[in-house]
């Protein structure tokens, strides 16, 4: 029998872990008062000597004025809306609202059953479209043209986990059949688009396109550009997918054919659910990488949340004001960013805790 | 890959999804062409590369090059091809370097140490790239003029043009030449000096040698062995001009690649058996040498795959510098298209180069990978 290590209190662990030995604690030190100070200065900046409201922004001329947040009081809704009229604004607020909301109740393992997860993403998504375009459902019709900001990120980012997800699925599934045509094609494609950067692969559709296809099939440019982003998508997740398959013993398999099972049934009833299991933390962490990399699309001209943040510090008295206005695109993109990384990270331990 | 054996195995309705399959490849792609040809002749462009020999007449912000309004395309291709190689390869080197500090700073022991690099990454990690580098872009030009520059003890100066640094009065043949030595000293010494510290140590000290021996040897007559940046008039002479396009490029890529690279080197500390780090202590071995001699060479095994990946999308994040203007390839390939209407082309070398980069760079870390192998565990 092993004793039980002597417990120590929190004042000694602290020692322990920053003060074991002489140079140990002059760095500590050091780091603490640097973050100190940086913490300091941003307090100091963006709360103290800081300008809020629209009606002040005379005050942000004054020589010790601090953060002029009274661009962001003045010009959040171009920001946050884009170029969407002004009156239809709450129809964005909702629609935005709508996705949101589906990636949260996503993340409750109630709704981990393939059927359930369709339902739930394809019924947020019809509630985003209808809200956003308009014209199915009485309300005044609004283009995809004038779609921008945070509900166009979000539309891109719902749209691209959407399409790809399955896209990337049947390309995993391709890629390791048995029929010698399906695996070459799906593995150059994959390959293919997983070197070249995915600006490249969205220039790609926004501009070559259109030369490639005849007038009747080519689409809005955002439909053009949303089915390059979930092929890109599906081309990494379609190599998620295939670790998912490896780690599958083939007794699994076996287990399928002594049951009687098709080689359909096994795979959906005994294989994908496992495969979804360990692919799991990959997806989350493809996920949260995608929602970043929507940024890029304003290369490609759609009127995202970096696009609308540049236009509202682009005109007339604002112009000084383009750090206020980048911090907080910033702190919302790292906002969504950080609760879905974090939310990955809870999951792999919670399968970790599963598995012993 | 096809043998005609796999096909006499498969019943009728698998050799006829294949053959669907390639029928409507073959659709699409004959669809597609005579699509082009129809839509290329209504906008009467002739395809072909015949472009190439064209003049261009338009400028753009940065090139490693001399450089002319009248330039062929083939030639401003080719010096955006070097912008996004000389961008990424920079950007891939400090990257990997300030990823390896704040990974081990995420591994120590240190309270201080690990809050520091714990919040390094979830800022930097968690904002996209683009939003950074525009954001970097916008300080740097906000910098006070050449005349009101911020100054580092009158040698480097920083303004609204870039950061003005010293350098050695070289001319560009020769600094090539030095970087090509000083890249093949550094592969002969991994390869045949036995121990990778002893291979540092020759590289570092034989590329300082020739740096050196060139300066004093190759400087043109007449000329200062360094020469610094100074203000005359209204703009600096002498020294080398960073523009604010590549710095904010390279720092912006490189603070973020280097969060990425941090938790890769962390992830490959932690899977090195505590044991081993213990009977580096027992016997008695420093903190550094344990890390360096022990924790390090384990770690680079697991580290190396991940790295790799890491550095193809380096290599590919230099896409984002049409952002702010800096003359990368893909730059230059979206302004030849919109000049010349020579889409189909120019993308076609657009994508052709960047598989031959990361094809490149793929070859280059499965060298590293044969190379670090523990002798005798197979691959």
């Amino acid at each position: 029998m092993s004793s039980a290590p002597p417990t120590i209190g929190a004042i000694e662990r602290l020692r322990r872990r920053a003060f074991r030995k002489p140079l140990d604690g002059l760095v500590t030190l050091c780091i603490a008062a640097f973050l100190a100070l940086l913490a300091w200065q941003a307090i100091d900046w963006g709360i103290l000597r800081a300008v809020w409201r629209a009606e002040d922004a005379a005050l942000c001329r004054d020589a010790d004025a601090g953060a002029c947040w009274s661009i962001i009081d003045a010009r959040h809704r171009l920001i946050l809306f884009g170029l969407y009229p002004y009156e239809e604004h709450w129809r964005s607020t909702s629609a935005a609202v709508a996705i949101i909301a589906t990636v949260i109740l996503s993340c409750i393992p109630w709704f981990w059953s393939a059927r359930r997860l369709i339902t739930l993403w394809l019924a947020g998504f019809a509630t985003y479209y209808l809200l956003m375009e308009g014209s199915p459902i009485g309300l005044e019709q609004v283009t995809t043209d004038k779609w921008g900001g945070l509900s166009l990120v979000l539309f891109l980012f719902s749209s691209v986990v959407l399409l790809g997800m399955p896209m990337g699925l049947g390309l995993a599934l391709m890629r390791r059949s048995r029929l010698p045509v399906l695996r070459l094609v799906a593995s150059l494609l994959i390959d293919f688009i997983r070197s070249l950067p995915l600006l490249t692969t969205l220039f790609t559709a926004a501009v070559v396109v259109p030369i490639l296809l005849p007038d009747w099939l080519q689409g809005d440019k955002i439909w053009r550009i949303i089915i390059a982003f979930s092929l890109f998508f599906a081309c990494y997740q379609a190599e998620v997918f295939r670790g998912g398959f490896q780690a599958i013993p083939n007794g699994q398999y076996e287990a399928g054919e002594a049951l009687g099972f098709g080689k359909w049934q096994s795979l959906g009833l005994i294989i994908l659910p496992q495969v979804f299991r360990h692919a799991l933390p990959a997806t989350i962490n493809m996920v949260v990488v995608t929602f970043k990399e929507t940024a890029v699309v304003i290369i490609i001209g759609l009127f995202d949340l970096l696009a609308s943040a540049q236009a509202a510090f682009g005109t007339g008295d604002w112009v000084a004001y383009y750090m206020e206005t980048y911090i907080f695109v910033a702190l919302i993109y790292w906002a969504f960013i950080t609760s879905l990384g974090r939310y990955g990270e809870f999951l792999k331990d919670r399968m970790k805790q599963d598995e012993h | 890959m096809l043998s005609w054996g796999d096909f006499r195995r498969m019943t009728a309705s698998e050799i006829a999804v294949q053959v669907g399959l390639v029928a409507v490849v073959l659709v699409v792609a004959l669809g597609a062409i005579r699509s082009a040809q129809v839509n290329l002749a209504a906008l009467g462009i002739t395809s072909g590369f015949s472009f190439l020999d064209r003049s261009t007449g338009w400028s753009y912000s940065f090139s490693l090059l001399e450089r002319t309004i009248d330039d062929p395309y083939a030639r401003t291709l080719l010096i955006g091809f070097l912008n996004t190689v000389f961008v990424g390869l920079t950007s891939i080197v400090f990257a990997t370097i300030l990823g390896f500090i704040i990974g081990t700073m995420r591994d120590s022991k240190n309270l201080g140490l690990q809050v520091a690099s714990s919040i390094y990454v979830q800022v930097f990690r968690n904002i996209p790239l683009i939003l950074q580098v525009v954001f970097l872009y916008a300080l740097l030009i906000h910098f006070p003029g050449p005349r009101q520059a911020y100054s580092i003890s009158d040698a480097v100066f920083m303004s609204n043009r870039g950061i003005m640094v010293p350098v050695l009065s070289l001319p560009l043949s020769v600094v090539a030449g030095l970087v090509l030595g000083s890249v093949l000293l550094g592969i002969g010494a991994l390869r045949y000096s036995g121990s990778t510290t002893r291979a540092l140590a020759i590289w570092l000290a034989g590329s300082i040698a020739i740096i050196v021996a060139a300066a004093l040897l190759l400087t043109p007559d007449g000329q200062n062995l360094v020469s610094y940046p100074e203000l005359k008039g209204l703009r600096f002479v002498g020294g080398l001009t960073l523009s604010v396009e590549v710095v904010a490029m390279i720092v912006g890529i490189v603070l973020y690649g280097a969060a990425y690279i941090g938790e890769v080197v962390r992830g490959g500390l932690a899977e090195v058996p505590r044991g081993l780090r213990e009977a580096g202590v027992s016997l008695g071995m420093r903190p550094f040498a344990v890390w360096w001699t022990i924790r390090m060479p384990m770690a680079l095994r697991s580290i190396i795959p991940p790295l790799g990946n890491q550095w193809i999308f380096i290599m590919k994040a230099t896409t984002v510098g049409v952002a702010i203007g800096f003359s990368d390839l893909f730059y230059i390939v979206s302004t030849s298209i919109t000049q010349s209407g020579q889409t189909l082309e120019l993308i076609a070398i657009l994508m052709g180069s960047f598989l031959l980069v990361n094809f490149a760079l793929a070859q280059a870390i499965n060298w590293l990978n044969a190379r670090l192998a523990l002798k005798g565990y197979g691959a």
